[in-house]
């Protein structure tokens, strides 16, 4: 509970006053035009959000566990069973130099959702944060960051991304030294500006959702109440705005995965993806294409593998990201 | 007039800071970038590199340079590979390659935004009429699945089945109108439909929304009692006030588009900005590189710009509302 003011009648009083003098919800924020997302009709999980979540927990335990699941390793060549078809030994195939897709998908999980949920923390983190200041301070600071971020919206997405990481990461192999002390993990010096460069991408994104958000929230009655009460302007920021601001932001951080998965295949494809010493979705893709184009003994599955695992987990993330969308509403339950 | 002037500085702002974003993308290039761009040549054609990419003068010198070759069509070079250049003898200038590739992939977005509107429009029109009934629940469905699917798997799906198994047409390249006109539209279908594919299903999810809202008003209870044919008010009274959103995100998604067309332009192994971008890439050329992002860049932001005049214009109430204030 905020401090206690000694004398808690005359807020009381005020109240009313302020209220009336003050429109509260009326000030609707800036349209926030989200194209991929409708409302759902159904605002329960239902069978398909299960199946979705399932899945999406599948795909996740695999990338985890991928070391200790009873799959052969992502690089290791069967010589002899080249480009074969779906069998038993290799529920998925192989590729053209003999590796089992199966394990190349698993592991190619692993990098593919390091990078896509990294970045989009990263730009929940920072984009969340000045998202909330500028809703909630408003005036010349939020007209500054909401310039700031068109700024950077001006630049096409994946363009921004792969200029940032063509230029950051030009040599693939080598760590980088400036940043030696955080690249400790396992990380390569690609993956780890991917992360950076689709992670700035993602907080202008973010930033501009989270003010809306916040705009529509501070203007509510508790706020207000809690202003009245002597509560400074952090402590609202993070205990009465934040709550509320956070499903909208989560709902979108499910939807900024599965744009992320298919940015670092697109980047992939580009040649400034996950260097292909280390499976990931898109460069099992871009690597693939390759396979297509032999005029004798064609191995689509070698692309259909990684293409399949994309498209129900961004099936799964969009679909996930729309129930929690619709059911936490904002515009909704402003009324 | 004064919204659109307000509209107009906002632009000169947005584009001196865009192009200050890519006159210093070399500048972050790690170590001694005339090592990058060019890996053998002597001390003097180093040092001839560096005076000329302004890398001895400021930063805000280098900028206005930069800036002063990008308005007068001057936009580097292609450093080492193909020889040494500087200045005066430049063997292989960028502004060449663009001239020849801008147009190609300008093409390849007008296509694909064309396709993806002229199927997107009749369905959201249709389904928002029909809202609920099976009809709708299925056009839903696919446009939802769809969404999942990444253009470059579409691309290289069609192009694999479409172009190699079928053989209907060549899975990679493109021809010019100027050569063949049908030969064009038969080599550009599959990389229009790949392109267009996932902005059919978010124009039309958009358009059925806005629809079901406007068919729901005043005005078109009383066009319904005035005894309107169903079509006459679908298409003559309830289209326009519905596609304002519609408008807007076309604008914006030109941004996707451009993402799209660069990485379809590799699939497809066509010779556009996309692919100028990811040679310029592997080839390290950044100096090329900085230029490309420059004119992606630019070309959005101006867009946009024009999308929201054309919104002014469309809406009367915007007109009118911006008048007032």
């Amino acid at each position: 509970m905020p401090e206690q003011s000694p004398s808690p009648a005359p807020t009381v009083e005020q109240e009313p006053v302020v209220a009336g003098t003050q429109p509260l919800v009326l000030e609707l924020p800036p349209t926030e035009t989200d194209a991929k997302v409708e409302k759902s009709a159904s605002k329960r999980l239902g069978l398909f959000g299960w199946v979705a979540i399932v899945w999406l927990a599948l795909v996740t335990l695999s990338a985890l566990l991928a070391p200790v699941l009873p799959v052969p390793a992502p690089d290791q060549h069967f010589i002899g069973h080249e480009t074969e078809a779906i069998s038993f030994a290799h529920p998925m195939g192989t590729d053209g130099t003999g590796q089992d897709m199966m394990a190349r998908v698993i592991w190619g999980a692993r990098a593919s959702l390091l990078i896509s949920v990294s970045s989009v923390v990263l730009g929940l983190i920072l984009g969340g944060l000045l998202g909330l200041i500028a809703g909630y301070y408003r005036g010349k600071l939020d007209t500054f960051l909401t310039n700031l971020f068109n700024v950077f919206l001006a630049v096409p997405q994946l363009v921004l991304a792969l200029a940032l990481v063509a230029v950051f990461a030009s040599d693939p192999a080598k760590v980088s030294s400036q940043f030696h002390w955080i690249v400790d993990w396992p990380v390569s010096q690609r993956e780890f500006w991917l992360i950076i460069s689709i992670g700035i991408v993602s907080i202008p994104i973010i930033g501009r959702i989270a003010r809306a958000s916040t705009l529509t929230w501070a203007q509510r009655e508790f706020v207000l109440a809690a202003r009245s009460m002597g509560a400074k302007n952090r402590r609202i920021m993070i205990r009465d705005v934040l709550p509320n601001v956070l499903p909208a932001m989560f709902s979108i951080a499910l939807l900024g995965v599965a744009v992320v998965i298919v940015l670092e295949g697109g980047l992939s494809i580009l040649g400034v993806g996950v260097p292909p010493s280390t499976p990931s979705w898109g460069n099992l893709i871009a690597t693939g294409r390759n396979e297509l184009t032999k005029i004798v003994g064609a191995a689509p599955q070698v692309i259909l593998a990684p293409s399949v695992a994309i498209f129900l987990t961004v099936l799964a993330l969009n679909y996930l990201g729309d129930v929690i969308r619709a059911r936490f509403d904002v515009r909704e339950s402003a009324i | 007039m004064r919204a659109v002037l307000q509209r107009l500085i906002q632009l000169l702002i947005v584009l001196v800071l865009v192009t200050i974003f890519c006159a210093l993308l070399i500048d972050r290039v790690p170590g001694d970038v005339t090592y990058t761009l060019a890996p053998v040549a002597t001390p003097q054609q180093r040092a001839d590199l560096r005076h000329q990419l302004h890398l001895d003068k400021p930063v805000y010198v280098r900028y206005g340079e930069w800036v002063d070759g990008l308005v007068h069509g001057d936009l580097g070079c292609y450093y080492g590979t193909s020889g040494y250049s500087t200045a005066s003898q430049c063997p292989d200038k960028v502004a060449d390659r663009v001239k020849d590739a801008l147009p190609i992939s300008l093409a390849l977005m007008v296509y694909a935004q064309v396709l993806a509107l002229v199927l997107a429009i009749p369905l959201g029109v249709l389904t928002a009429y029909r809202a609920g009934s099976l009809f709708d629940k299925s056009v839903n469905t696919a446009a939802f699945a769809l969404l999942a699917i990444p253009n470059f798997v579409l691309g290289l799906v069609l192009a694999y089945y479409v172009g190699s198994k079928l053989g209907w047409v060549e899975p990679t390249g493109w021809i010019p109108w100027g050569d063949d006109p049908v030969g064009h539209i038969k080599q550009a279908a599959l990389p229009t439909i790949s392109l267009a594919v996932g902005q059919v299903a978010v124009y039309m999810r958009l358009l059925r929304s806005d629809m079901i809202a406007t068919l729901q008003e005043d005005f078109v209870t009383m066009a319904r009692a005035k005894g309107l044919s169903p079509a006459r008010i679908l298409w003559r009274h309830a289209l326009r006030p519905s596609s304002l959103t519609l408008l807007t995100v076309a604008g914006l998604n030109v941004g996707t588009l451009i993402g799209g067309a660069v990485v379809i332009e590799n699939i497809f192994v066509i010779h556009g900005m996309g692919f100028l971008i990811a040679d310029a890439i592997f080839r390290r050329q950044y100096v090329a590189l900085q230029s490309y992002v420059a004119i992606l860049a630019i070309g959005y932001v101006v867009v946009n710009f024009l999308v929201d005049i054309l919104y002014a214009i469309l809406d009367p109430r915007i007109r009118h509302a911006r008048a007032v204030a």
